[in-house]
């Protein structure tokens, strides 16, 4: 390196088999980072088998901010030949391998060419020496964060601190050997590449952030949101979002009940919400698919209601632990008839937290139902954020069933506020709750004009929703002539590529969609000022190029310079990726005749 | 009712009784002849009778002709999807223990859409009252097969005669784990009422059978379990132990139009009190923590 004084970022690929605890040494980095107001974001592989297999935690934290897992590695840690082999190509040029050297063998003249440093490391025979042999490896991963700790010369008293908790449950004998393996980690002499890496952390750090992933802050979120009762089916990644709430909402005083398939779930979060219980169900791609009859109920019925789906990849039963951000159609329009109803979509971990806040108040304002997008990577990725003002955020809602003189669940002149059962109806009928279309009492009704009205009536509380929101900032280039427009998880890493073509000649924009129905005001003339406007999505761009929001903006706005980037790897974007296929598009649009005209 | 003592709803004050009127919505677009008729008529003397709050009562349907209940009882009400409303009735019967909900479906909505739902509801014990009104055909959609039409059965989709087994509702219901089952007949008012009372006073999941007669597409269905029509109206014995599975499965095996009255009623912890017990057993310190303080230490725990 040829800066060996100090760093703002590093990013961290620890590879070996999810048995040895990887996950586990990751999350406690990413955990001391948030605890030193260091920012940072990670990146998981999960085996596709129960027994485990290869795997890796990658860990990009920064004094500066972290928009990104990192799309090169500064450090590679190896724990076997295949770990070395398969995840070399991920390490940068002049990085630092650091591998155990019972189990590596690496191309010495390979390493040299890309200038990269390797640091052989006795990882097994260390632990095992300190630990005894009784553990066997156990404990390789806690003496590798005390080695990273001396790296980056970390706050080691934290660190001990944190493996204390770490093991807090467990046998003292537990905690005794894995502080030995700590320092023994630490006590190793890393030799030159001690100098490498130092994070100028300000003095008066001790910020303490919170760190968690996207599912963890989507099921806090409910509850700050006020949600207290949920239904769901296990699927993966989405489930554990509901093992959160089933151990958690019985604390204040809701449930959550594990249904027999997806179809009673939202069923019994439609029969809670009904009885003015705030509630949610959630799932993932298959999921949704099932729920959108009973979707098209709370539709019709203008029943208050939170779904949350954790996107995973294709159509069926698809890539179960890939991402894709294509659910958005469904999402937008699933369900038979005209069933107009809110879509959120979370831009990162924090946002999981406040947007479920936000969907449930949409959610009781506008009777109405409030899907949630978050998606596999935001889902299982770990981000430190500053703690919420609670007192600010945090909705208590109490059951009203106080009297009511007269009582109509769907008047024309004024939005549903239900009664739910318990109220008194004094001098009226009580209220039908029908998926029928009906009149202001409920009451089936098959007069055209009443249809007409009650159908303008439920669209047009979109509409109000829509004139509330705000105009989407625009980030980066104020003279940028290209604008990138991203939705849901992928705001850090378009953001990232923007920063870095601020650089460059070409410098861009973008514009980041946390609504998507209804779509914030202003797109079209935001948009109208760009020559070129690509929507970059995780989903296949079809026959004109564009994913499932560009073909969305394009019929909302009929401005021909949207354009797609869009991919179906069932990976997350790198900055690297988005810049080149950024490149590859605008140089094909400017090859062609004639660019698109302005409007 | 069926909450547990410490959360079970007061009933009206004895000064303001539940009146029938009271109880009046829309004239029935029934057939004129149904048998639901009947049913509606015996459900609204049930609900007077147990003077229950009218505020606090819900009717709850899913889809077909015995399912348009909702619009033709002045309660609170809900017309929901063809199949879910068993789910539906869990979801508030566990959020509100305060309330008295009664699910109000045909053999379609049961056996067939719904089945799945019938099943696990039954397993689980959900403090619910499901009345099934079993009319051996779909009416709404004119006559075709259900899943309780009998083998020979002429419909619209079976012009030949349905060729499949049918469902045995109570060797099904009582199968999947309910604590209660009953049969009974629109026919017969006096003892659909009894069994209405029955019903209600189980705790737990109670399915009450009750043969409707479809006076358009399966006339004279049920003549075999009427007096009248030269058939007879058999009620289950004395000797019949309710609390026993396996006389309750010799009840179910008799042949149509077999027996009626209650064939099983135990009492097994409630879904309900299962769930309130999760509730019960969050330690002490919490309790008296806000949510606030309750998220902050859930924050505290993940830095």
């Amino acid at each position: 390196m040829s800066n060996p004084s100090s760093i703002s970022n590093s990013v961290i690929r620890i590879a070996g088999n999810s048995q040895d605890g990887i996950q586990s040494v990751g999350t406690m980095l990413a955990r001391i980072a948030g605890r030193i107001d260091m920012d940072v974001m990670t990146f998981m592989t999960i085996p596709s088998t129960i027994s485990g297999g290869p795997s890796i935690f990658q860990v990009h934290m920064g004094t500066a901010s972290v928009l990104t897992p990192g799309d090169m590695a500064d450090v590679l840690v190896a724990f076997y030949q295949h770990s070395y082999e398969n995840h070399l190509e991920s390490l940068r040029d002049g990085g630092v391998l650091i591998y155990d050297d019972a189990h590596v063998e690496p191309d010495l003249d390979k390493l040299r060419q890309r200038r990269i440093t390797p640091v052989a490391v006795p990882m097994t025979s260390l632990t095992v020496e300190t630990v005894g042999g009784t553990g066997k490896q156990k404990g390789k991963n806690i003496f590798l964060l005390g080695l990273l700790t001396r790296v980056y010369r970390l706050d080691y008293d934290k660190v001990k601190a944190l493996v204390k908790e770490q093991f807090r449950s467990k046998d003292e004998s537990v905690v005794r050997n894995n502080l030995l393996a700590l320092e023994a980690g630490y006590a190793y002499q890393v030799g030159d590449i001690g100098s490498f890496f130092h994070f100028d952390i300000p003095a008066g750090s001790d910020v303490t952030n919170v760190t968690m992933t996207g599912n963890q802050a989507l099921a806090f979120g409910a509850i700050a949101g006020g949600i207290r009762f949920g239904a769901g089916y296990p699927i993966t990644p989405w489930t554990e979002v509901m093992e959160i709430l089933r151990r958690e909402l019985p604390r204040y005083g809701g449930s959550f009940l594990q249904t027999e398939d997806e179809l009673a779930a939202i069923a019994a979060a439609i029969g809670a919400a009904y009885g003015g219980v705030p509630a949610l169900t959630g799932t993932s791609g298959p999921g949704l698919s099932l729920k959108t009859e009973a979707l098209g109920f709370a539709v019709m019925a203008e029943i208050p209601l939170v779904i949350i789906d954790v996107q995973r990849g294709g159509p069926s039963t698809g890539l179960p632990t890939n991402v894709e951000q294509s659910d958005l159609s469904i999402s937008l329009s699933g369900s038979h008839g005209d069933a107009p109803r809110v879509v959120l979509a979370a831009a990162n971990v924090e946002d999981c937290f406040y947007i479920m806040i936000e969907a449930a108040r949409i959610a009781r304002r506008f009777s109405v139902p409030v899907i949630v997008l978050s998606d596999q990577a935001l889902a299982t990725r770990l981000e430190a954020f500053s703690y919420p003002d609670f007192e600010a955020v945090v909705e208590e809602s109490a059951l009203d069933l106080a009297a009511r003189k007269s009582h109509k669940p769907y008047p024309l002149d004024a939005p549903t506020h239900h009664a739910p059962p318990g109220t008194r109806v004094v001098d009226d009928r009580y209220p039908t709750i029908t998926g029928l279309e009906h009149d202001e009492y409920g009451n089936p009704s098959g007069n055209p004009q009443m249809h007409v009205k009650m159908t303008r009536r439920r669209s047009e509380k979109i509409r109000r929703l829509a004139a509330e929101l705000p105009s989407p900032e625009i980030y980066g280039a104020t003279n940028a002539t290209t604008l990138l427009v991203g939705w849901g998880s992928t705001r850090g890493v378009i953001r990232a590529a923007v920063d870095q073509s601020l650089a460059s000649g070409e410098p861009l924009a973008s514009v980041h969609l946390r609504h998507l129905n209804p779509l914030p005001p202003g797109l079209a003339e935001i948009f109208a000022a760009y020559d070129n406007v690509l929507v970059v999505e995780l989903n296949e761009g079809g026959v004109n190029g564009c994913g499932q929001l560009g073909r969305l903006l394009r019929s909302e706005t009929c401005l021909p310079q949207i354009q797609g980037v869009t991919k179906t790897d069932g990976l997350t974007f790198r900055v690297s990726e988005v810049l080149q296929r950024v490149r590859e598009t605008l140089d094909v649009s400017s090859g062609s005749a004639k660019k698109p005209a302005k409007i | 009712m069926k909450t547990s003592t410490d959360t079970a709803p007061e009933i009206n004050s004895p000064e303001e009784p539940l009146k029938r009127e009271a109880l009046k919505a829309d004239n029935p677009t029934w057939c004129p002849g149904c048998g639901d008729f009947g049913v509606l008529a015996m459900y609204q003397k049930f609900l007077v009778d147990r003077n229950y709050p009218q505020e606090k009562i819900a009717t709850l349907s899913g889809i077909g002709c015995s399912s348009r209940f909702p619009y033709f009882i002045n309660t609170h009400s809900v017309h929901f999807i063809h199949g879910r409303i068993i789910p539906f009735a869990t979801g508030l019967s566990l959020t509100r223990p305060d309330l008295f909900p009664f699910v109000i479906i045909g053999d379609g909505d049961a056996f067939s859409i719904g089945g799945n739902h019938l099943n696990h509801a039954a397993r689980k014990n959900v403090n619910l009252n499901v009345i099934i009104l079993n009319n051996q055909v779909y009416g709404l959609t004119k006559k075709q097969t259900s899943p309780t039409s009998p083998v020979g059965f002429r419909s619209k989709t079976d012009p030949w005669g349905s060729r499949i087994t049918p469902v045995n509702p109570a060797r099904q219901i009582i199968g999947s784990g309910a604590t209660f089952f009953a049969r009974t007949s629109a026919a017969n008012p006096k003892h659909l009422t009894r069994m209405l009372e029955r019903m209600a006073a189980h705790e737990g999941f109670s399915v009450l059978e009750v043969l409707s007669e479809c006076i358009q597409f399966y006339k004279g269905a049920f003549n075999g379990a009427s007096d009248s029509k030269g058939g007879e109206f058999v009620e289950v014995g004395d000797g019949h132990n309710v609390e026993s599975e396996s006389e309750a499965f010799v009840l179910a095996e008799r042949p149509f139009p077999g027996v009626f009255g209650v064939f099983y009623d135990v009492r097994r912890d409630t879904l309900n009190e299962m769930e309130e017990a999760n509730t019960r057993e969050v330690p002490a310190p919490d309790k008296a923590l806000t949510t606030v303080e309750k998220l902050r230490e859930s924050f505290n725990r993940l830095t």
